[in-house]
Order: structure tokens, then sequence, then C-alpha cells
């Protein structure tokens, strides 16, 4: 039943994002991503991740796709009837990405872990937020003071790039 | 319970008090510039070299100390201080160089000077880093500020195309570098550079399988930002795009911070795993050196051939990174130091020879230039013959470092490869001073001594690429211990 | 799902990443270039947590934290440089860009 369960998600999810590698029309590509980071949320829940779930759905599905689709829709984008790549690079960007998931695979089979019993019970606490939070505020405490500077610096450089007036 | 307390991590604020400094210093820039107005933002500049000096100054105050901060994500070890150092060099030429260089452009946004020291920000987090997440953070920090400077220009279709170029290619590297950091925690369980090494030096055949996968990835990654072959396709089109500057910037600090993390994570917390890396780098050392300079000699432009070239030395550092240990190690560092000093001079002399409208980037604007301006042409000849690796030069003391480093640890092939390489390099190298001083031209010069900020960082970079060629010893020996202060 | 061995989400993960990679080698509209990137670091953030839960320690999940900053600031950054494009060149499209033909 839980396999199942996996295999089912994992197939709507692995079509949901080939809608957005190949689909005709950018917005049809943008809402596959939505459909696949919902997929990815529904997982994170099964994987006892509240949080990173509802931040998936908030964040990412919500904020950055609507900035996408926003972006999108402002530069009026219609289907491109040559947007392919030609041929003979289609042909080697498959042959790579192939070899990628045989060697990922290979690797996961000779560690051993695919073959591991499943994960067992999760310690108490595991899923609250307060744990989370705890680590973020201790360990990353670091990192975390390293994102408002990323931000800003975000800010400053899309404020640069898009702004109206070339001063 | 309603709440609980959190206690907060001891915080060594001496430790972190270079990147405080220079954070406070970028931020100060961005908020002066509400109060400039006008081309001239020279002020701007001269803030954030005085910030810079003070970081320096903090930097090697804090020399005979090796702090960690922050329950152990940031390490102050002479390793990151060497770097430190080495950022605040590379960024106060690039701030003196775009002193003279706006005027010629049409940027007039004072933020450009914010962003060039909110990225060297980044480049400190990354070499001071002792946590995968602090170096992915840092990495982000100086990349993205990298790409918005890429395309600063707005008004040329060619700085656009460059940042949108160097952006698509970033993040798709920063994925496999994330992919490699996610096999590393699943393997260890943690992100800290002490817990990596610890599982890595007691991992069983398992573990040691996932390890390989992660590193392949990391390898990906650092790859791209180092521009190593086949990860340099963006690189000669980026950097010819971007404002002469930001590329030299790009060049050197950007290059520079990623070998600092590279080799921390490389030579140091995965040093056990070095039998499975060294074979993958040493293809990529030869791929890299051989690639970059034969395709060097085919360039017309000169920011492209300087791209080949930046990419063929990263292929002598990853040489470097082949031959490992104490002299492979120290070579690195200080084959950095003098990379930066004449690859930064190069890119001023580019910077020289263009005017307003007219940027004279292609080898045939070089034709006579060395008799209409003797001191431009004595300048570009030093840079120019200390990338070819030729005596006594900085660039030449680095190389014999390297080869030197290589031939000990036994990779006699390598050393040969790269020697050859060198030879061929000198090919293009002196074919600009052939230009230079055989060939008649006619393109009109601004004599660098009319533009005092270039003057000085020529002087700056010609001072420092011929006193690290003529007493290496000293600055191999502080290079060295910045090495050791790693085990 | 806790009876499904971790192997098999790492297994995912990577077929996800192999999608995205795809994306940006086989796309030319940069637009769903910079998505099959953003799919990619999806596919990081999977095998983060996936990990996470079988390690039982929180810091995977604070790494995706990280992971959806960093992407919300890349998003930011990466549409302002297509917008900036846009506005010089009216197109999206790669093939047409003089630099960006790979």
């Amino acid at each position: 039943m839980n396999t199942g369960v996996f295999v089912l998600l994992a197939t709507l999810l692995v079509v949901a994002a080939l809608g957005v590698v190949l689909a005709r029309s950018p917005i049809r590509s943008a809402l596959s991503l939505v459909v696949a980071l919902f997929f990815l949320a529904v997982f994170f829940l099964l994987l006892d991740a509240q949080l990173i779930a509802a931040l998936q759905v908030i964040v990412y599905a919500g904020a950055i796709m609507v900035l996408f689709l926003f972006v999108i829709m402002l530069l009026n984008l219609q289907e491109h009837p040559a947007e392919m790549a030609r041929a003979g690079l289609r042909f080697l960007a498959g042959t790579l990405a192939s070899l990628f998931l045989l060697a990922t695979i290979y690797f996961t089979n000779r560690s051993g872990i695919s073959n591991a019993q499943g994960m067992g019970a999760i310690p108490d606490g595991f899923d609250s937020t307060a744990q989370i939070a705890e680590r973020l505020f201790t360990q990353h405490l670091f990192a975390f003071e390293l994102t408002s500077l990323l931000l800003l610096v975000a800010i400053i450089s899309a404020v640069v790039l898009a702004k109206k007036k070339l001063a | 319970m309603l709440y609980r307390m959190i206690n907060p991590p001891e915080i060594s604020w001496i430790a972190i008090l270079p990147v405080l400094l220079l954070s406070a210093t970028a931020m100060l820039t961005m908020v002066a510039d509400l109060w400039t107005d006008g081309p001239d933002r020279e002020g701007l500049g001269w803030i954030g070299l005085v910030g810079l000096m003070a970081t320096a100054i903090a930097a090697v105050a804090l020399w005979n100390t090796k702090l960690t901060s922050f329950a152990g994500a940031v390490v102050v070890d002479r390793y990151g201080l060497f770097f430190t150092l080495l950022f605040c060099v590379a960024a106060g030429l690039t701030l003196l160089m775009s002193m003279s260089y706006l005027e010629q452009t049409d940027i007039r946004t004072g933020d450009y000077y914010s962003l060039i020291l909110f990225s060297t920000v980044g480049m400190v987090v990354m070499a001071t880093a002792a946590d995968l997440i602090v170096v992915f953070l840092g990495l982000e920090v100086m990349s993205i500020a990298a790409y918005a400077l890429a395309g600063i220009w707005r008004s040329q279709v060619r700085s656009n195309e460059a940042a949108l170029k160097y952006f698509l290619l970033g993040a798709f590297a920063t994925g496999f570098l994330l992919f490699g950091i996610a096999l590393l925690y699943g393997v260890a369980g943690t992100t800290t550079l002490t817990g990596i090494a610890q599982t890595a030096s007691g991992a069983t055949a398992e573990q040691r399988t996932l390890l390989i996968a992660g590193m392949a990835l990391m390898i990906v990654g650092f790859g791209f930002k180092v521009a190593a072959v086949p990860f340099h396709a963006w690189a000669p089109d980026v950097y010819e795009g971007a404002p002469t500057s930001v590329t030299a910037l790009m060049a050197v600090g950007v290059k520079s911070a990623a070998f600092a993390a590279f080799a921390r994570i490389f030579m140091h917390t995965l040093a056990v795993m070095s039998p499975d890396w060294s074979a993958v780098l040493w293809v990529l050392a030869v791929l890299t050196m051989t690639v970059g300079n034969v395709t060097a000699l085919l360039q017309r432009n000169i920011k492209r051939m300087l791209a080949y070239s930046s990419i063929a030395h990263a292929g002598y550092l990853l040489v470097g990174m082949v031959a490992g240990g104490e002299l492979g190690g120290s070579a690195i560092l200080f084959y950095l130091l003098a990379y930066t000093l004449m690859t930064l001079g190069a890119f001023s002399v580019v910077i020289a020879l263009g005017r307003r409208g007219q940027p004279n980037e292609n080898l045939e604007d070089y034709a006579g230039a060395g008799f209409r301006s003797p001191f431009l042409g004595m300048a570009m000849s030093i840079f120019m013959l200390s990338l070819a690796g030729i005596p006594p030069f900085g660039g030449f003391v680095g190389k014999f470092y390297i080869f030197s480093a290589a031939v000990k640890s036994g990779y006699i092939g390598l050393t040969v490869i790269g020697v050859m390489n060198s030879l061929i390099s000198v090919y293009y190298y002196v074919g600009v001073l052939v230009r230079m001083y055989m060939t008649d031209g006619g393109v009109e010069i601004t004599q660098p001594s009319s533009r005092p900020y270039l003057f000085a960082t020529l002087v700056v970079a010609v001072a420092g690429t011929i006193a690290l060629g003529l007493f290496p010893s000293t600055l191999f020996e502080v290079a060295r211990q910045s090495f050791l202060a790693l085990g | 799902m806790t009876a499904v061995p971790i192997g098999w989400f790492l297994i995912l993960g990577s077929l996800l990443f192999s999608i995205g990679a795809l994306g940006v080698l086989i796309r030319r509209n940069v637009i769903i270039i910079f998505m099959s990137i953003e799919l990619m670091l999806n596919a990081v953030n999977f095998v983060f947590v996936a990990f996470a839960r079988q390690l039982h320690s929180l810091d995977g999940q604070v790494m995706v934290f990280f992971v959806m900053t960093v992407a919300a600031a890349e998003a930011a950054v990466g549409l302002a440089i297509i917008i900036s494009v846009f506005r010089n060149r009216e197109t999206v499209n790669a093939d047409e860009f003089n630099l960006l033909r790979w």
C-alpha cells in the first residue's frame, strides 16, 4: 500500500515535470511546474516535513511562480515555432540526462541504501516547527543572518536591472 | 508551555569583524549613493577603498588567531584570512580602475560600487565558511551581485546578454553543487565540514560510494564557477560582454573565491578521498589547460583572449590541487595572488586603450600602441610576460611552484603537459607585444597619466607583479603558513 | 510512506533533476530554461527532505529553507535580467541572441 502510494505520486510528479520541459507554451510550462510543486508538497507531508510542505505551497507555488507567470504575461510570450534545440543537441542532451540517471541508480544500488529497510518511526518532536526554529537559530544562525544580506543584494540587483529610467 | 527559550550559540564578533566591516561599507556606499549626483561618483569608490583598507587591517590583526564563531559555522584561520586579503586587493584594484572606467561607459548608478562590495562579502564568506550551507549562501551572495554587475551597462545589448548567459549557467551550476551537498549530507548526517571530514575518514565501502557521487557533482558545480573545461562554455561570451572592470572582478575574484572553497573542501575536508577525486581533476586539468591555451591562439578580441587565458590558468591551478599536500596547496595560494595582480593589470590596460564609444578591444587596435604610450606598453609587456610564465615576474614563480609540487607528488606526465601548454601560451601573449611594438596603427590613445585612478591601478599591479617575481620566498612562506592553518 | 527505502527517493530525485537538466539543454525559451532550473532545485530539495527523514536530522529541512530563499532571490534577479534583455531585443529565444547560442 505504502509502496503503491509512492509509485502513484511519483508517476504524477514525473508527468508534471515532463510537462514543464516539453510544453509548447511558457504558460503551460509554468502551470505544469505549479502542479509538480504541489505533488512535491504532498511528498514533504508524507515525509513528516509539514513546515516545508507549507512553505513549498506558499512561497514556491505561491510567490515565486506568480512572479514567473507575471513576467510571462508582461512580455506577452507566444508559442515559438522553432523553439526547440537542434536535433543533434536534443539527442546529446537526452543521452547526457539518461547517463546521469543511470549513474545515480548505479551509485544508489552500490551504496546499498535502496535495499535498506524503510525509514522507521520518527523521534519525538521531529515534525514540530519549534525544533526547526531551534536548529535555525542555534546551529544555523550565521546562515540565517547571511540570507538577510542575500535578499538585500537581490533587491538591489533587481532594481538596478529592471528600473525604467536609465538614470 | 507557550514558548521556549532558544539559547543562541557563542558568537565571537571579533572573528567575523572582516565580514562585518565589509558589509557595513557596502551598505554605507548604498546609502551614500542617495546624496551623490551626476556622473561623478568617485566618492563612493573612495568609501569602498577605505572600507576595504579597514577590512584588510582587521584581517592582518587577526593573523595570529584561529577563531570559530556561530557554533562553528565560520572559521577564521590563516587560510581564510589570506583569501580575505586577496579579495581586498582584487576588489580594491577593481574599484580603482572603475573610478576611471565608468566615465567611458553609460553606467550611471552608484549601486555599481555597492554591488562590487557585496560580491566581495560573498567571496570572504566562502573562504571562511566551515559549513556547506554557509559556502552555498556565500556563493549565492557573490554570484547574484556578479550577475547584476555583468548586466549593469543596460543600454548595451551585449552586456544584457552576458548577464543572462552568466545567470542561466550559474544557476544551472548551483543545482549540481547543491545536489552534491545533498549527497554529502545524506552520508554524514550533517553539513559541517568537520562532521563530513570525520565521516569520510571512517567511511565504509557503501558510504564511500555515495561520497564519490557527491564529490563528482560538486566538481561539476565548482568546475562551472572556475570555468574549467568542459564547463567553460559561458566564460568567453560573458567576459567579452560584461563591462571590462566587471570582467576583471569575475576573472579574478569569483574564480579565487570558488578555488578557496573548492580547495578547502577537497584538499582538507575530503583529503582522505584524494585517490578518488585526483584522477578526475587530472583529466580536468589537462583538458582545461589545453583547450584554454589552444583556443586563445585563435582569438581576435583581447577580452576573449584573456577569457581563454583565464580558463587556462584555472587549469594550472587544478594541477596544484592534483599535486596536493602542503606544496600543492601553498602553490595554489601563491599562484592565485600572482594571477590576481597580473590579470587585473592586463584588464586595466584594456580599459586604458578604450575611449568613450570606442572600446578598442580588437587585437588590431593594439598596433603601435607601445610607442604612442610607452608606459602602457611597458605595463602590458610585464603583464603578458608574467602571464606567459617568463622570469623574473610573479607568474613565472607561481608556475614554478605549481609544477615542482606536481613533480614532487610524482605527476611527471601532468607536469610535461603543463609546461608544453605554457610554451603554447607564450605565442599568443607575446603576439600582443609584437603588435604593440612591431606594427603601425592609428588608434588614438588617452595617456594613462591623465587618468589618475587607472594610472594608480597600473602602478600597483606592475609593482606587485615584479615584487612577487623578485622576492617570492617571503610570500610563499605566508602562503605556506596559510595553507598549513587548515590542518 | 515509511516502508519505502531511501534509495527510491534518491532515484526519483535524480530523475526529476535529469528532467530539469534536459529542459535546460533542449529548450530555447529562456523563461522555460529558467523554470527547468527551478525544477532541478526542487529535485534537490526533495532529496534533502528524504535524507532528513531517514537520518532523523532536521538540518536537511533547514537546508531546504535556505534553498527556497535563494530560489526566490534568483527568481527576482533572473526575471529582472530577462526583462532588461527583452527591452533591448524584444525576444526571449536564445537562438536570436548573439552570445547565447550554444
